[in-house]
């Protein structure tokens, strides 16, 4: 059997290389696309949305909805891992409390608890080791400009490499690294679930808000143009600021899907107890 | 473009490509997809596509990779097959 899987993986692989051939060169100037297409995207991009990055502008203002439903498809992978992980708090079997001054660990069953406030008790995983606390420092040092960094990468993305997607999951790692330096608990903490959720679909609302928008100014879905007159400036400064909002939503929900995703897959949907 | 570059990466794509399919103990599975996704993330860079090597390298080899590891974590480390 696997040979007869190896034998079909190998001569579909084969048919691919083969249909590859027929593909024009790698920066092939007279390819079909770089013809007709690239051109017109090259001269007249800065020019109709003064947006240095055709990159950007391509992705997020002349294939729009591409990435609207991009956007779509990256909030419905977090609710599917919600749906299919996340499970209802059942009574909790045991839990462990370490005493802070003498490190003695208390193992309360049939979930029963001490009161969170506790000073002298901390609640800790089950696996727990100890926290380092150089990784502990270090990741605190470093988080604040992991997410400047990401909110640079948002805001930048006109200019440079970047964008909604990249600085999103740049800005959900950082918070995954907390979750991971510390515990999960703590993580939630900082971003609790009912708000991760929340800004998944915000992110997604602002993006198609946006596009909504326009055409209350008689445009076309995501025409962002049509924002001239409310952001008081003229149609193609206007588009180049509708692509950074919308670049935003696209931010925050990635940003929170990845979070979530993380959060159920670590803790395998409790929440409780994570990585 | 550099011919030379193309070769090693491309290589090491292909070597961690393998690695990470026939490797017995699933963590190092995911760490070689790692290496894998940010070799690609090189090759997209040095073809010009300098956006699609920035998410490649934050999803792909970054996020990913950690959401490999917590559903190793949480299931098992050593595959059967």
């Amino acid at each position: 059997m696997k040979k007869a899987g190896l034998v079909i993986v190998l001569f579909f692989g084969g048919l691919l290389v083969y249909g590859t051939l027929d593909f024009p060169d790698w920066g092939d100037p007279t390819s079909p696309a770089s013809l007709h297409v690239s051109p017109r995207y090259i001269e007249k991009t800065l020019e109709e949305t003064t947006v240095p990055n055709m990159v950007t502008a391509i992705l997020a203002d002349y294939r729009g909805f591409d990435t609207l439903f991009e956007t779509v498809v990256i909030f419905s992978a977090g609710l599917a891992c919600f749906f299919l992980l996340r499970t209802r708090r059942k009574a909790p079997g045991t839990r462990h409390y370490r005493h802070r001054p003498t490190g003695i660990v208390l193992h309360i069953e049939k979930g029963g608890r001490l009161p969170d406030d506790s000073t002298e008790f901390e609640r800790i995983d089950s696996l727990w080791v100890p926290h380092d606390l150089i990784i502990k420092a270090t990741c605190r040092l470093i988080i604040p400009f992991i997410q400047l960094f990401a909110l640079y990468v948002i805001a930048h993305g006109h200019h440079s490499p970047g964008g909604g997607f990249q600085g999103g999951v740049i800005f959900g790692a950082a918070f995954i690294l907390y979750a991971v330096t510390h515990d999960l608990r703590e993580g939630l903490q900082r971003l609790g679930e009912r708000t991760t959720y929340a800004m998944c679909s915000i992110g997604v609302f602002i993006y198609a808000g946006v596009g909504t928008l326009c055409l209350f100014f008689r445009k076309n879905f995501l025409d962002y143009s049509a924002l001239a007159a409310v952001l008081g400036v003229d149609p193609a400064t206007a588009r180049s600021h509708g692509i950074l909002m919308v670049e935003i939503g696209v931010g925050i929900a990635v940003m929170a899907v990845m979070f979530a995703i993380y959060c159920n897959l670590s803790s395998v949907g409790k929440q409780d107890e994570g990585l | 473009m550099i011919w030379q570059f193309d070769v090693v990466i491309l290589t090491l794509v292909v070597i961690s490509a393998i690695g990470a399919v026939t490797v017995k103990d699933l963590l190092g599975a995911v760490i070689l997809f790692g290496a894998y996704s940010f070799m690609m993330c090189l090759l997209w860079a040095i073809m010009g596509a300098v956006d699609v090597a920035f998410t490649e390298a934050s999803v792909g080899a970054g996020v990913s990779t950690v959401l490999f590891v917590a559903a190793v974590f949480r299931t098992t480390r050593r595959t059967r097959d």
